[in-house]
């Protein structure tokens, strides 16, 4: 008798699956990937201004796109698309053979992790060549990327994951869960520049994960001397660690307990 | 051992007694079939025994094994059984042989996948996006999903319906593959034919209870029910209901002096059985 795959093996052959099925719904290639490149492209052509000294709009937009991009190819993503699967039986199949939900969430989340890449290289890409935006020079801001990139992209697909069980049907989860990204998206600093936000917004926005990442993020991308001009005088990176962490781990204890393999 | 066990199964929907006692013995290596009108509590009792649903009362051991159960032992558990159930699609973009491939990587002695894709019939569309598949080819896939771990017992939830004549006796044949092969079996489905056809025994359901578990030909007393012979009299056609139907058809011989006409002898087929019980309990 064999040994049944260990559940670290079998997610990377989800992993494997999920990335191939991903690649041929050109559609949602498409969307998700070159969304993001599109919405640059618009913003950077319309907002030519600089908004202090050495930092164009682009260059400030850059940074919070790719903090959204990672809420929309993890939370956004995986809470529309798994409710469908759920609605489609193929969770309920799943839950019937010895695949264990670890191996699922891996899968997931290499989904994610390379949907994420592809959308990151493609936007500092298009920003570098068409809308001038710099490259950081000093390698701790590139470490302050990675961890943010990573830790980002977990907690996202965790929360994801754990929304999955809100949109009672795959039909209507699109309607449930995209209002809520675009609302952060505006709240948190990503289309608009976060000091010029009202108070409750801001403070609504810092509840959650994205208003820390964007914040992060513009801590890679624009100089040092914006920090002042940030609504704390600071880029607070280790706070948006810890909040990122609290997150990740409400996003982890949620779809380890509660999560619905079966539409009843 | 019997591979499935049950007994005093009970299971509630708010006021809805979907399943009110029910006791179930399954033997290692058996084909049974539960029939059961929509609605009888079928589907819940088949979901407890593999896991989706949770029991309110009874005691359930399939494989040696509480459905219930967690963890790795119950990755060890579902190691051993495959489900087909009632309806399952997927978005579509993968090949037969990927989907089978991947999920063949599951299991830890999984079957050989092109033999697995043969035997269902579908070594044509073997590489075919799902999505292009008729409704019948996807339940060929379903099934093929089920067996290819090499599961020792097999959970078949409606397996046939949708497909035409000829893919139905294309599968009764892989059934009795795998019942040579030794393969446990527990099948519902609507079709008494099938049932007739491919199960040791079967069990009739009705509002959350087992009628009555018999083997096919016994079912209701049909094997010892009256046979009824029927034929052309001049205008009219003449029934007789008999215990002794070979003695009737001798005499009509005799009487005829050769051929009769329009001869039929029946005995009640396992749907006028079924009905007749189906009916009986909903007095």
């Amino acid at each position: 008798m064999n040994k049944i795959p260990s559940a670290i093996s079998l997610g990377f052959r989800r992993g494997g699956l999920e990335i191939k099925q991903f690649s041929r719904q050109r559609e949602s290639v498409i969307f998700t990937l070159l969304f993001p490149v599109i919405l640059l492209v618009i913003f950077g052509s319309v907002f030519t201004d600089t908004i202090a000294p050495n930092v164009t709009f682009s260059q400030y937009f850059v940074a919070g796109m790719i903090a959204s991009g990672l809420v929309n190819t993890g939370f956004q993503a995986l809470a529309i698309t798994i409710p469908l699967e759920r609605d489609f039986g193929a969770l309920k199949r799943l839950r019937g053979t010895p695949m264990p939900a670890s191996s699922y969430f891996i899968g997931k989340a290499i989904l994610v992790s390379i949907s994420m890449i592809i959308q990151i290289l493609m936007l500092l890409g298009f920003g570098a060549i068409f809308f001038g935006v710099d490259m950081p020079t000093d390698i701790n801001k590139w470490i302050t990327f990675t961890w943010l990139t990573l830790l980002g992209s977990a907690c996202s697909t965790a929360l994801g994951i754990a929304f999955s069980i809100v949109p009672k049907s795959g039909r209507g989860a699109s309607a449930v869960v995209s209002p809520i990204v675009i609302i952060l998206q505006f709240f948190s600093g990503v289309f608009l520049i976060f000091t010029q936000l009202p108070t409750w917004m801001q403070q609504f926005a810092a509840l959650f994960p994205l208003k820390w990442l964007t914040q992060g993020m513009r801590s890679v991308f624009l100089p040092d001397s914006f920090a002042s001009q940030e609504v704390a005088k600071s880029w607070e990176n280790g706070k948006t660690f810890a909040i990122l962490m609290v997150w990740l781990v409400i996003g982890v204890f949620f779809s380890v307990r509660k999560f619905k393999w079966d539409r009843d | 051992m019997n591979a499935i066990e049950v007994k005093g199964l009970q299971k509630s929907y708010g006021a809805l007694h979907a399943v009110q006692g029910v006791d179930l013995s399954i033997a290692t290596g058996e084909i049974f079939a539960l029939l059961g009108p929509n609605g009888a509590g079928k589907t819940t009792i088949v979901e407890i025994l593999e896991g989706f649903r949770t029991r309110d009362a009874g005691d359930v051991s399939v494989l040696g094994f509480d459905p219930q159960g967690d963890g790795n032992a119950a990755r060890q558990w579902r190691n051993r059984i495959g489900i087909v159930l009632q309806s399952t699609s997927d978005s579509g973009d993968l090949t037969v042989i990927e989907t089978i491939e991947h999920f063949s990587g599951y299991y830890s002695n999984p079957r050989n996948v092109e033999e697995v894709i043969d035997s269902v019939g579908l070594e044509e569309k073997a590489g075919s996006l799902i999505r292009n598949l008729s409704g019948g080819q996807r339940r060929r896939l379903d099934v093929a999903l089920g067996i290819i771990g090499s599961p020792e017992l097999l959970f078949l939830d409606e397996p046939t319906t949708g497909f035409d004549p000829e893919a139905r006796r294309s599968f009764w044949a892989l059934i009795e593959k795998l019942r040579g092969d030794g393969t446990t079996i527990l099948l519902t489905t609507h079709y008494l034919d099938e049932a007739e056809a491919l199960a040791d025994r079967v069990g009739i359901i009705s509002e959350g209870k087992i009628v009555e578990v018999s083997t096919p030909a016994e079912l209701g007393g049909r094997s010892t029910a009256q046979a009824l012979v029927s034929w052309r009299d001049g205008a009219e056609i003449k029934s007789l209901a008999t215990d002794n139907p070979t003695s009737v058809v001798s005499k009509l011989t005799a009487q005829f002096n050769g051929e009769i006409p329009e001869l039929t002898v029946t005995r009640p087929s396992l749907e006028d059985i079924y009905l007749k019980m189906i009916g009986v309990t909903h007095e």
